[in-house]
This record gives C-alpha cells, structure tokens and sequence, in this order.
C-alpha cells in the first residue's frame, strides 16, 4: 500500500526529456502551468493537451504511472466536477427534481476536471524524469538572484534535498514497522475511526524516535565532512544549458503566448 | 505428520509492473518440523528475508503456496490473522519496533492482541522478560532508558511472549558483542527446550549456525540451494564459498590441514569435534 507512493519518484532513462537541464525543465512547468491557466478554450486546451502529449511520448513515461500519480487526487477531481456541474448558473439541458444541469455546468466541470488533471500530470512528469539532486540544484541556481535580498537559497535547497532524499527511506522504514507490528498481531485494517487512530502509534512512534536519530547522524556525519553553507562550495557536475534547452524554451514561450492570443481574441 | 510449515513453489516477484521489478524467490520448496532448530544461510540478496516474510503470511507469494499445520495459510483472513500467533518473527534490529512507555506494556502488546486475559498476559509477559534475562525491576521503566542488548532482549521478549510453536529470527545477534550475542543465542534455545518449539534462525555466522541448527537450509539466488545437516552441508565448502558463503573456521583449518597432507576429516565444524578427532578421548580437557 505504502508502494503507491509516487510523490517524488524518479523513474531513470536516457530520453531527450530525461536530459534536459533541470532549469529548462523547471521553467518549463511554470510555463505550462501559465498556459493551462490562462486557457479557457477549446482550442487553447487543446494546444496544451497536445504539448503534454509529445512530452509524455518523447519521455517514455507509461501513462499509466501518470494515472498512479493521479489516484489519491480522484476524490477532489470527483468533487470538483460534482460542485461546477451542479452550480453553475446558465441555459439548462437537463432538469429533475431539484438537479439542473446546465450547458455552462457541462463546460466548466469538464475544464476544471481537464485543468487539474493536466497540472498534475505535468508536474508528475517533472519529478518522474528528474532525479531529486538535478531537481534541487536546479531550483538552486534558479533562485540564485535571490540571494541579494538576503534569502537562504542554498540552506533550502539543500533543506528540500534532504528531505526528497529521505522520502524513499522513510516510507521503507515505515514498512518495515508496520510489518513488524503486524507479526505481533497488530491490526491496522479494521475497527472505528479512533480505534484505527490508536492502532498508528506503534507505528508513528518508533518512526519518530528513527528519523529524530536519523537526523542526528546526518548532522554529524555533515559536520565531520566540514559542512559549512553554502560559501565557497563548488559542483562537482556543473549544469550547462544546451541547444535543445533553447528550442524546449522557445516551445515553451510559444505555447504560453499562443494560448494568451487566443484568450485575448476570445478564441 | 505435516511439518509445522511447507512451502510449494513458493514464488516472489517485488514490483511485478515497474521498471524495478524483479525475483526474490524462485520455485523454492522449503519445510520447517515441529520442534527442529533450523539455520538458513545464504548471502546478502539471496532470498532469506523475503522466505521468512512469507512463512507468517506479511508477504504474499506471487504463486506457490504455503501450508501452515498441512492447511493454507491464505485460505481465510482469520486463519491468516491466527497463524501470525503461531508463527513468531523477529525482524533485523528489532529494538526500532519498541514504542510503549513501559517495558512490559511492550512485551504484552503482541498477547493483547491475541485478546488473553489481564492473569494470562501477565503471567506470559514475566515469563518471556525471564527466559531473555530482564530483570523484574526493569519491567517498569521506558524501553527507551535501555542500552542496544537489553531492547534487542525485550524486542525478541515482545514476540517470545505470544508463545509461539515457531520463532523465526532474522539475525538475531546482529550489531551485538559477542558475550551478549552468546548469552541471547542461549536465551533462544532455552525456549525452544521449555515449549517445544521450532526455531528458523537466519545468520551470518557459520560457527553459530554450525553450533545450534539440527538442519541447514543455503538459500543462493532466489533458490534452496542446499540443505542438510551442518555436517553434510558443511562438507560442501568450495560449493559454499563459490555462493559468497564461508566454512567455519575449524573447518577450514581442517580441510587445509588435509590439503598438506595430513589423514584428517574435514566434516568438523565445532572446536569440541575437532578436539575429538585429534586427541581421541581428552575432549574434557578444553
């Protein structure tokens, strides 16, 4: 159950996606997120469909490992497309009772349902096809200007490159205890909402008690290696940008300005 | 009489569907008899932990089948939920599972869960700290007060607790000193002789395993490779090494001993058996 989890994986390969710089693909999804949201048409949906599309065919990403990702998100999507399919005001097509549908309910449901759907997939898409360190120094060389107006750039990146470290590790010692709990009769599938509550603790308390430590040891072994911030530190690989990066971000500032034109001309 | 437990081309395939998939257990026949004290070795990767995972049902197999007592382990969730009773595991580093405030509201989680009575729990909690050496008074303070040893002892004490016909222990002496490995490797024998029970003992020592286990079974890339007693399997020494394995010590001293020529048998695996080939009848003196 735990092996679900899908946040943060990386899923290697050697595709034109896979090695782009992580900053082009960083821009990339903000790019794209722009453009999902500014997209209000048909058409203006579509274009950002068929960009989704070719990225997810040149990655070689299975669809299906993006629906995975999409699984714990099913009962928002749901009720997202409940709540504007009831409640939006406008010509009705269908009525009952107290339900009416109408056609602006049909339209939004559907665009929200699209938008949400297309935002996950794509960010999925990002963290599927980019390993955890190339994603952190990337977002670090990014926010490097930042560093003027006195904001620890290196400290949270290298924050967040813990912790996306740790998740992998943290799930599989989660496992570990819930087996081991188990094998002294522990039973995490049945009873109330409170008895189920009760029933994490000999879970959640010995994983608190492990990262704690966990914690400790990095600190240490950090020190020992002469951590200090990040004055003076060099990159052992230094990203540069390449051509493709170039035309990836030419797509990129294309697809979001096409679909603004096509806003403004209420397309 | 069936054995306690058997396993029928037992199969495991992690991540079946991913791009991590792969095999852990491949067609493995394997048995566990009332009462034996059976040692699996075999080297990192080989398949020893996910085998024990399956013998009280935490892992299900892909295909195969296990049979507790000769009846299906996966046959129904209450006969499932019953077996994890009568099948004990103790895991790799046992103490990161403690989580209660006291010592023994820990030992007693496993036969309260069992749903025993306050007498019967208390009664087994005492029992189980006694046969892994945790002295009364220690009973009552946070598990967490503890040095490495003695969680370890009430870790496997949690489990010793539920009074089980086959304790399963996945190196149970890992990280220890060797007094204190040797005093908890007594402690386990000590229970095997007081409830009959069977013991599955997975370690990295071969003196150990040479020393204690009735049965070996050498489990080498996703198979049982090898099994029999330490004598037979412990004969097999070139095919042991060639698996990542070793010979006990006095066994590669012997089969050196043979190779310079001199008219031993190499089939010793304690210092007593040797003592006995090479000094027929002063085995007391050592």
């Amino acid at each position: 159950m735990l092996k679900d989890v899908t946040l943060g994986q990386f899923f290697p390969g050697n595709t034109v996606v896979h090695k782009l710089d992580p900053r082009t693909k960083l821009l990339m999804v903000i790019l794209y997120i722009a453009a999902l949201f500014t997209a209000k048409a048909f058409v203006s949906y579509g274009l950002v469909f068929l960009f989704l599309a070719v990225s997810v065919f040149l990655s070689k990403i299975r669809v299906s490992a993006l629906f995975k990702g999409l699984k714990p998100l099913m009962i928002i999507i749901i009720l997202t497309a409940f709540i504007n399919l009831f409640y939006s005001k406008g010509e009705p097509l269908v009525q009952f009772w107290i339900i009416t549908i109408t056609k602006e309910g049909l339209y939004n449901a559907f665009f929200m349902v699209a938008r949400i759907v297309m935002l996950i997939a794509g960010t999925f898409l990002l963290t599927y096809t980019t390993s955890p360190i190339a994603l952190t120094d990337g977002l670090e060389l990014l926010m490097n200007p930042l560093k003027k107006i006195k904001v620890p750039v290196h400290e949270l990146s290298m924050m967040m490159c813990i912790a996306l470290r740790f998740i992998p590790t943290l799930i599989e010692e989660t496992d570990k205890i819930m087996s081991a709990q188990k094998a002294r009769g522990a039973d995490f599938e049945s009873g109330n909402l409170l008895q189920r509550a009760k029933a994490l603790l000999p879970i959640l308390v010995p994983l608190f008690i492990s990262s704690f430590s966990r914690a400790d040891d990095l600190a240490t072994a950090m020190e020992c290696r002469c951590y200090q911030g990040g004055i003076g530190r060099t990159r052992m690989k230094q990203l540069t940008m390449a051509g493709r990066d170039w035309v990836t971000l030419s797509i990129g500032l294309l697809l979001l300005a096409a679909v603004i034109v096509l806003r403004v001309f209420a397309l | 009489m069936a054995p306690i437990i058997e396993t029928r081309q037992l199969c495991h395939v992690y991540g079946a569907g991913t791009p991590f998939e792969h095999i852990a257990l491949d067609h493995v026949d394997f048995r566990v008899e009332r009462g034996e004290f059976l040692g699996i070795i075999g080297h990192t990767g080989s398949g020893k932990s996910t085998l024990i995972q399956h013998l009280n049902g935490l892992l299900k197999p892909t295909s195969g089948q296990i049979l507790i007592d000769g009846e299906d382990l996966h046959q129904s969730k209450e006969f499932l939920r019953k077996t994890r009773f009568r099948v004990g595991l103790v895991f790799q580093y046992p103490e990161y599972q403690l989580f209660e405030e006291t010592v023994y509201k820990d030992i007693a989680f496993g036969p309260r869960n069992m749903g025993l009575s306050d007498r019967e729990i208390d009664r087994r909690v005492r029992e189980a700290a006694g046969f892994v050496g945790i002295p009364e008074d220690a009973l009552q303070k946070s598990p967490f007060d503890l040095s490495g040893g003695q969680k370890r002892r009430v870790a496997i004490a949690g489990v010793i607790a539920m009074e089980p016909e086959v304790l399963i222990l996945d190196e149970p002496t890992a990280g220890l000193d060797p007094r204190g490995s040797a005093e908890i490797l007594q402690n386990i024998e000590d229970f095997r002789k007081a409830h009959n029970a069977a013991i599955v003992m997975v370690s990295h020592s071969m003196e150990d395993v040479a020393r204690l286990t009735d049965r070996i079974v050498v489990m080498n890339d996703c198979h049982a490779a090898m099994e029999g007693t330490a004598s037979e399997i412990f004969a097999h020494a070139d095919q042991l090494i060639s698996m990542g394995l070793d010979v006990p010590q006095i066994t590669r001293l012997f089969l050196r001993l043979r190779e310079l020529g001199m008219d031993v048998d190499p089939s010793v695996y304690t210092v007593e058996q040797a003592m006995r080939q090479l000094l027929p009848g002063r085995e007391g003196v050592c």
